[in-house]
């Protein structure tokens, strides 16, 4: 992936915000005094009257943009993943889930890859704080491109959805002329031994492991599982049938998060050995992002070794 | 100036009988469901009846009417009052009040827009509410729109740090089409307000949020016709009314009662109020 180059998810957002923002006179955007870190601010820039920053106060932005939403707009909130899903956890249950009120959060700084900032900022519980809210729809993207399609295709729904970006740029892993379909996974690799699933930086990690297991003739299929909820089930099922065993991958506490849908899921319908690679009930600590990568197993490296040993 | 003609002693007879009526349906539901907050619905009862019957733009033929005024009841455990304002307006069958808080019902314990006909806000989750209608208020603002918002906040609510945050942001957004009246009750479940985590002096903390404030007595119709007109201004300020209640207003027995916060009314509670209720005709 040396040669692979790397892409903002952030800027992918701003710049189809501001081409959405063209097309749909009735989008508005909110967000919480992080503007220049969210990439919001390109979207203010160009339509400042349909921006509004709420100041540091993730309760009150998800209550205004449920209320912008329930007077007919399709809103934008961003912020931080740790306070969109922490802070404003319930305002999201109640303000925006159980009003079906048209609202997406799309957070930026999701996972371990924020670094320096340290676990006060890092967002590894994020995914099963919102994965659980009914009415609510939660995607991880893998890439710049991806990201692009994600936004257009939520801005396309009605309904709340949890859109999960990091702060590090990304593998461009989809072609140019990529379409998303919200829901379907996309098996990016090959393989007999098993299949990891796996969402945002984790995918390309998890490519990276897989071509370098061939070399020792390990062969192991990588898709791309963006859509958390709702899940792929016909994928799923697939997968479980074909593979005794299966490893997730994503860049989040093991627990409650995407390993534990398709675990929940299979558990009933098809059981399978599942491996999960993420944080083992654990804050993050301050460092660089490529070295919190590796220092808890999340690169791939880490899933390359991994994946040796399950494979035994 | 206010006109003179907006309202004479016969509009004030008659919202003063719709919140007997809003009163007498309230207890009744809660007494039909053995569950449901009585206390904070009997307090607000003319607040509602100036806002739907006077003060509100509404259709009663069309629920959804796009030119309408808002309404978010921030303080959603006074859903009660509020269904029975939505009978009276025809939005909510008058059979279905007996159905408040029961499996299958279309009255939630507290509002659901989702559910109930006329309801623009689920709201329940104290403290919520007036960040939803800060939105709501500059979507309309940002249509050039002369539609307006109305909430009601409990005073116990505005413990809530949220509550704060958008009182903040709607003074320094200048959101003039933004009316909030606080439902002063004085009690909250525990025990009084002031008791607990005191908020007086209620309206100096609205001046210096940079809301246009006003004080009234909350039962005298009057007071809150007069209130409402003079928040017509839009004078680049959101509008807060401190409606000074009882919590329990208009039944002797439940009258600043922290028990009746959140109990139903016997039987023969009921039927002492409602005599209570009446012999207010």
């Amino acid at each position: 992936m040396a040669s692979t180059p790397l892409e903002s998810l952030r800027d992918a957002y701003a710049r189809t915000l501001i081409s959405l923002g063209e097309e749909d006179p009735r989008l508005v955007v909110v967000d919480a005094d992080l503007s220049s870190s969210t990439r919001t601010i390109l979207f203010q820039e160009r339509f400042p009257e349909r921006f509004f920053n709420t100041g540091i106060s993730e309760q009150n932005l998800m209550g205004m943009a449920a209320g912008l939403a329930l007077c007919d707009r399709t809103v934008f909130a961003s912020t931080f993943a740790v306070f969109a899903t922490g802070r404003a956890w319930d305002q999201v249950r109640q303000s925006i889930c159980y009003n079906q009120a048209n609202v997406k959060i799309v957070a930026t700084h999701g996972g371990i890859t924020v670094g320096e900032d340290g676990a006060t900022h890092q967002s590894n519980e994020d995914v099963a704080l919102m994965r659980v809210l009914p009415n609510m729809r939660v995607i991880v993207p893998s890439d710049s491109r991806q990201t692009e399609e994600v936004i257009r295709t939520v801005h396309k729904e009605r309904g709340p959805f949890y859109v999960r970006l990091s702060r590090e740029e990304f593998p461009v892993i989809h072609e140019s002329g990529y379409r998303f379909a919200l829901g379907r996974y996309e098996l990016l690799k090959e393989g007999r031994d098993t299949l990891v699933l796996a969402t945002g930086k984790e995918v390309s990690e998890a490519l990276t492991a897989a071509r370098e297991l061939e070399k020792i003739g390990k062969s192991v299929a990588v898709a791309d599982c963006a859509t958390v909820k709702p899940l792929d089930e016909e994928f799923l099922l697939s997968a479980a049938s074909r593979y005794p065993r299966i490893v997730v991958a994503e860049e989040h506490q093991k627990a409650g998060g995407f390993a534990s849908a398709v675990a929940e899921f299979l558990s009933e319908r098809h059981p399978v050995q599942i491996g999960r690679i993420g944080l083992e009930n654990v804050f993050g600590v301050s460092g660089k992002s490529s070295q919190l990568m590796a220092h808890y197993g999340l690169d791939s490296k880490g899933i390359y070794d991994y994946l040796q040993k399950f494979l035994g | 100036m206010i006109s003179e003609t907006s309202y004479n002693s016969a509009t004030l007879e008659a919202l003063r009988e719709k919140a007997r009526v809003i009163r007498v349906k309230a207890l009744k539901e809660i007494a039909c469901a053995q569950s449901g907050h009585p206390g904070g619905s009997l307090s607000c009862a003319d607040i509602l009846a100036a806002l739907f019957f006077f003060k509100m733009r509404l259709n009663r033929e069309d629920p959804h009417w796009e030119g309408r005024d808002l309404f978010v009841l921030s303080k959603g455990h006074g859903a009660p009052a509020l269904y029975a304002v939505l009978s009276e307006l025809g939005f909510v069958p008058e059979e279905d009040l007996c159905q408040l808080r029961q499996l299958g019902s279309n009255l939630q314990g507290h509002p659901d827009r989702n559910k109930t006909l006329g309801v623009d806000a689920s709201t329940g989750s104290l403290g919520q509410g007036l960040s939803m209608a800060v939105g709501m208020a500059l979507s309309l603002r940002l249509d050039r729109s002369d539609r307006r918002v109305y909430v009601v906040l409990g005073d116990g609510e505005m413990q809530e740090g949220q509550v704060w945050e958008a009182l903040l942001k709607a003074g320094n957004s200048g959101l003039d089409n933004l009316t909030v009246i606080v439902d002063a009750n004085g009690l909250q479940l525990d025990n009084r307000v002031e008791a607990i985590n005191d908020l007086s002096p209620l309206r100096a903390k609205g001046d210096a949020f940079k809301w246009e404030t006003q004080e009234i007595d909350g039962h005298d119709m009057e007071s809150i016709l007069k209130a409402l007109e003079k928040c017509d201004q839009r004078n680049g300020k959101p509008h807060m009314i401190v409606a000074r209640t009882v919590k329990g207003k208009g039944v002797s027995f439940m009258e600043n009662q922290v028990k009746f916060h959140g109990k139903a009314p016997s039987s023969e509670q009921l039927e002492k109020a409602l005599q209570e209720l009446s012999a207010d005709r």
